[in-house]
C-alpha cells in the first residue's frame, strides 16, 4: 500500500493478549460456552495434549498424532468451542504427573468416552481392570470382554484409544510378550512398561 | 459434517487485530472491555458461523456492535475524572504510540470507524459500508478524510 500502513504498526501487545485471554478462558468456563478445554503437559513420553468437556477427559494425545491434527478433529467430533484453558485440566495434570514420578498407580478421574462407541468402547473400559505393572495379551482381553475370538478387534480398540496412559491400553501386548503397537509410537510403549516395572 | 477449525485458532488468529480496532474506537480500559464481550459473543454463536464466512470482518462486525453498547453505557453513567485518572497506563498501546491513538480516537465517528476497520483490521470498503452502514464510497471518503486529518494533526505520521 503506502506510508499509511506504518503509521498504525505497533507492537502487538502480547501481554495484555495473554491477559484478555485468561479472562476469556473463565468467561467462557462461567457461561457454560467451554465445550473443549485443552493444554499440554510435559511428560517421559514427550508433550501430551490433554482435552477435556465439562463432562470429564475426553482425549489425551501424542505429539506424534499431531496435536493441530487432534483438535481439528475434537472441533468437528464435538464442538468448534475448543480454547486452550489449562484450568479445567489441572486435576488431570496433577495425576498424570504423580504416575509418571512413579507415585500414583491409577487414575481417578472424570471421563467423557463420547469418542469411543460399540465394542471399541468395552474394551477400552476394560483396560483399567489390568493392574499397574500387569500386561494381558491381545487375547487375554478378548477373553475378558466374552469375545474370545475378536483379538484383531481388541487391537483396534486398543489402537484407537482416545485416552493413552490413563485407560491402560500400554498393558495389552502380543502373545509372544513383544510390545506391539501403539499410539504414542513403540518406544513410549516400552518406557510406560518400565516405568510401572520398576517404580 | 462441520469443517470447522477450534475457536482457539480464531483467538490466535484475529485477537490482537481485534484488540487494535477496539483501542482506535475505545479508550484502552473500554477497549480491554469491548474485545472480551467480542470475544465471548463470537464463541457463543461460532458453531453457527457459516463456514465460508469472512471470519475477520465477522469480529469486527462484533466488536463494533460492542463498542457501541460501551460508549452508550458511558454516557448514560457518566464516570468521576477522578476514577479516570486513576487508570493504570499500562492496559493502553505502548508508550509512543499513545498520542497517535489519541488522534486516532478524537476524530469523528465515521472517520475513526472507517480508518479502523480499513487500516487496522484490513477491510476492504463494501465490507466496511456493511458495518457502518451508507455506500461503499462514502467510506472510502471517510477514511480518505480521517487520514488526511490524522496527517495534519500528528506530524510523526511521516510523508505522504
Amino acid at each position: 500500500m503506502n506510508s499509511t500502513d506504518d503509521l498504525f504498526t505497533t507492537a502487538t501487545d502480547a501481554d495484555a493478549l495473554a491477559r484478555l485471554h485468561r479472562k476469556l478462558e473463565q468467561a467462557a468456563e462461567d457461561e457454560g460456552l467451554l465445550d473443549v478445554a485443552y493444554r499440554t503437559v510435559d511428560s517421559p513420553v514427550g508433550t501430551l495434549l490433554l482435552a477435556a468437556t465439562p463432562l470429564g477427559l475426553v482425549r489425551v494425545a501424542y505429539d506424534v498424532e499431531g496435536h493441530d491434527r487432534v483438535l481439528d478433529t475434537l472441533a468437528s467430533r464435538l464442538s468448534p468451542r475448543v480454547l486452550r484453558a489449562p484450568k479445567r485440566l489441572d486435576p488431570v495434570a496433577r495425576e498424570l504427573e504423580e504416575y509418571f514420578d512413579g507415585r500414583r498407580r491409577s487414575f481417578d478421574l472424570p471421563l467423557d468416552l463420547s469418542l469411543s462407541k460399540g465394542f471399541r468402547l468395552l474394551v477400552q473400559q476394560h483396560l483399567p481392570s489390568i493392574g499397574y505393572a500387569q500386561t494381558r495379551s491381545y487375547r487375554q482381553v478378548a477373553e475378558l470382554v466374552g469375545n474370545p475370538k475378536a483379538v484383531r478387534a481388541v487391537g483396534t480398540a486398543c489402537a484407537t484409544n482416545p485416552l493413552p496412559v490413563v485407560l491402560p491400553c500400554h498393558r495389552v501386548l502380543r502373545a509372544d510378550g513383544t510390545p506391539g503397537g501403539y499410539a504414542g509410537g513403540p518406544a513410549a510403549k516400552t518406557t510406560l512398561l518400565n516405568l510401572e516395572a520398576t517404580a | 459434517m462441520s469443517i470447522k477449525q477450534p475457536f482457539e485458532k480464531v483467538v490466535e488468529e484475529h485477537g490482537g487485530t481485534v484488540l487494535r480496532v477496539c483501542r482506535v474506537l475505545l479508550a484502552s480500559h473500554d477497549a480491554d472491555d469491548a474485545w472480551s464481550e467480542t470475544f465471548l459473543s463470537a464463541m457463543r454463536a461460532y458453531p453457527d458461523l457459516s463456514d465460508t464466512a469472512n471470519v475477520e470482518a465477522w469480529l469486527v462486525t462484533i466488536a463494533h456492535r460492542k463498542a457501541i453498547d460501551v460508549l452508550r453505557s458511558r454516557k448514560r453513567q457518566p464516570v468521576p475524572v477522578e476514577a479516570l485518572t486513576e487508570a493504570p497506563t499500562t492496559l493502553g498501546v505502548p508508550g509512543a504510540d499513545d498520542s497517535l491513538w489519541e488522534e486516532v480516537r478524537a476524530l469523528p465517528d465515521k472517520q475513526r470507524q472507517a480508518v479502523a476497520f480499513h487500516y487496522v483490521a484490513g477491510l476492504p470498503y463494501a465490507e466496511i459500508a456493511q458495518i457502518i452502514g451508507g455506500t461503499t464510497d462514502a467510506a472510502r471518503r471517510a477514511a480518505a478524510d480521517g487520514i488526511r486529518n490524522l496527517r495534519r494533526n500528528y506530524p510523526g505520521g511521516g510523508p505522504s
